[in-house]
């Protein structure tokens, strides 16, 4: 059966005015359904920037320039807008890490999950609302007969955060996208999400493309792991295979930076680089640079990714 | 010996209005808080939003009054001394600021970001500053090619490396850091974590570490405070905390902490409900609603911060029953 969702040779570029910033420099994945893919990579690594190709939303000045996004059977580079918007929030659904972000401050709660609905599936008003209250009490929230008449302003972080959930699962999505979902979130209230969104997927059998920084919550949630850097994966594998049998010096270099509850390590190993900017990359990737030999570039030209065991690619010359 | 830092029973309420404006109400964002801070040592402070972990930094500094309490540093009242007999004092205590981005003149260049509290508390005057800027630079792993630049040239991990030179510049004895790695990404939040230690050992700096990670606290911590709602629910030596929790909430946070290996995936315990309103909090102990633990004694009666053995201080009736909910350890 082919994946749910794949992504192949995927380019993003942003055309500035002080030149191409290459966001995406060919990255290739896929999911299957009921399976989480975390994408995990540090500021700029063009993690969310991949999640908003997916859903064809990348800001001006930023264009695909290359590749190809499958999703059940479509490619969704080239289907029209209309279709595209058909998709979009009902097939493939996303939740970002500010919930307030994704709120309208001046309408219900009620309304905007509603909204969805009708949007999608034509449901009249009061029927939008019956199932918004459904919604509501599936991702926790209590009282949400009561909820659903209220504004964002008069949530909890949480809580609004549950709200997105609920919008996002309006139209029972094969896709969900979450971005940093629990990043905002205190780390009491971090766990409950992640356990209801792990609940909600096995519920539905969805597919999550999990972005995020926290290797924690990767451990603990994902199926397989794409680890990126500057635009491009640099290890793909099964979850266990990347905690316990790293390859790539990225990887390596960011499991040694965390620092762990109970192992109270006298010294933590930081990855090199002052954390530079995508802008002040010169042409090939500067962390690869300064990687050693199987791992960094050859006459200009990027190694491939190559699959080193079953399942478990890494970016390096043979 | 006089510990640095002794704080007793500090309290500070905030005004806010109500849901509707006008009436006013007391927010308490520090509820009694009390401990002491040995010269060297670091001490973690860690809480969810609004347990009151910033205002203790904030009241410290005296950047905002309290509104009863004592804080005494190197034996000496500070609330007590007027800000003229403040002033020198201000010099020994320096704050490191969450948020690189903000905490910095974007109009001013680094050496002069640098080099103002030399000048201003009279340590070094004219040429003296630069060179001592320079060295500053380099201790915090810059050097003097970035002297002329501005805040914005530089990246975020960049960014708090400035603001630590800038605290060390007058020499302090105690350092509270405020949440100084949380805006920073996993690679860079190590470096400054090191540094930061480095630096501790080489001026024999004191740390009030104030974060609501709890595995950098644990990491950098020689003792760890825990904060709820305005209260320290638990103090204790960091490893200590982390391997027999007394309090049940610091059990729930451990419990929260996912842990970074797939090959011990556990069924979750969690904490009900969210964090109440420091506004309304709950009576009694303010832990109560979510606690596993919680008996009718504790609906009504504020169980105090007592030593449950071997300096172990928590505040919970039923001190001795935690652990049973503890996620097993890895092993």
């Amino acid at each position: 059966m082919p994946p749910l969702l794949s992504v192949s040779n995927l380019q993003t570029y942003f055309f500035t005015s002080r030149g191409i910033v290459k966001a995406i420099r060919g990255i290739d994945f896929s999911i299957e359904e009921g399976k989480t893919l975390a994408l995990v990579g540090e500021s700029g690594c063009g993690k969310s920037m991949t999640a908003l190709s997916i859903l064809r939303l990348v800001p001006p000045p930023g264009r695909i320039v290359e590749g190809e996004i499958r999703f059940a059977g479509d490619d969704l580079l080239h289907i029209p807008e209309e279709e595209m918007r058909r998709i979009r929030g009902n097939q493939i659904s996303m939740v970002f890490q500010e919930p307030m972000t994704s709120l309208n401050p001046v309408f219900r709660i009620g309304d905007q999950i509603g909204e969805v609905l009708r949007v999608h599936r034509g449901l009249e008003k009061s029927k939008a609302l019956e199932a918004s209250i459904e919604l509501l009490k599936q991702v926790g929230i209590p009282s949400p007969e009561r909820r659903v008449r209220e504004y964002p302003h008069q949530l909890s972080g949480g809580m609004r955060q549950r709200v997105v959930i609920a919008m996002a699962l309006a139209c029972d999505p094969k896709v969900l996208i979450a971005d940093e979902p629990t990043t905002a979130l205190d780390v009491t209230i971090q766990a409950q999400i992640m356990e209801l969104l792990k609940k909600l997927q096995e519920e539905r059998g969805m597919a999550t493309l999990l972005i995020t920084h926290d290797l924690g919550v990767v451990a603990e949630s994902a199926d397989h792991v794409a680890i990126m850097n500057s635009g491009l994966i640099m290890e793909y594998a099964p979850v266990t295979t990347v905690y316990s049998a790293p390859v790539h010096p990225y990887t390596q270099g960011l499991l040694g930076c965390i620092p762990r509850l109970g192992e109270k390590r006298q010294r933590l190993m930081p990855v090199g680089s002052q954390g530079r900017t995508l802008a002040d990359l010169p042409p090939g990737s500067s962390f690869l640079d300064a990687c050693p030999e199987p791992f960094a570039p050859r006459r200009g030209q990027i190694p491939p990714l190559r699959e080193v065991s079953a399942g478990h690619f890494v970016r390096m010359w043979s | 010996m006089t510990p640095l830092l002794d704080v007793r029973n500090l309290h500070k309420s905030f005004d806010v209005s109500g849901p509707m404006g006008g009436r006013r109400l007391k927010l308490r964002a520090v509820d009694g808080v009390s401990f002491t801070l040995e010269r060297g040592e670091t001490l973690g402070v860690v809480g969810e939003s609004g347990c009151g972990k910033s205002t203790t930094g904030r009241l410290i500094m005296r950047l905002i009054e309290p509104d009863s309490g004592e804080i005494f540093f190197e034996g000496q009242d500070i609330l007590k001394l007027s800000p003229r007999k403040f002033r020198p004092l201000r010099r020994e205590i320096q704050m490191i600021f969450q948020d690189p981005y903000s905490s910095l003149s974007p109009r001013m260049r680094i050496g002069e970001i640098i080099g103002e509290p030399l000048k201003i508390h009279g340590l070094a005057q004219g040429d003296a500053i630069r060179k001592e800027v320079v060295e500053l630079l380099q201790k915090v792993g810059l050097g003097e090619e970035h002297y002329e630049r501005f805040p914005h040239e530089f990246s975020g991990g960049q960014r708090q490396r400035i603001g630590i030179a800038r605290a060390l510049a007058v020499r302090p004895k105690l350092i509270i850091a405020d949440e100084p790695v949380s805006a920073l990404d996993l690679s860079i939040q190590a470096q400054v974590v090191n540094l930061m230690q480095d630096l501790q050992e080489e001026f024999g700096l004191t740390y009030l570490f104030i974060a609501h990670d709890l595995s950098v606290i644990e990491h950098i911590s020689d003792r760890v405070a825990v904060m709820y709602l305005g209260r320290i629910v638990e103090l204790a030596d960091a490893e200590e905390l982390y391997r027999a929790p007394r309090h049940p909430y610091t059990e729930a946070l451990l419990n929260a902490v996912p842990v970074p290996d797939p090959h011990h995936r556990r069924p979750r315990r969690l904490l009900k409900g969210e964090i109440p309103s420091p506004i309304f909090p709950p009576p009694g102990c303010h832990f109560h609603p979510r606690c596993p633990y919680a008996r009718d004694v504790c609906k009504e009666v504020n169980p105090p911060l007592e030593d449950k053995g071997g300096k172990h201080y928590a505040a919970c009736h039923f001190s001795n029953e935690v652990g049973k909910f503890r996620h097993s350890e890895k092993k």
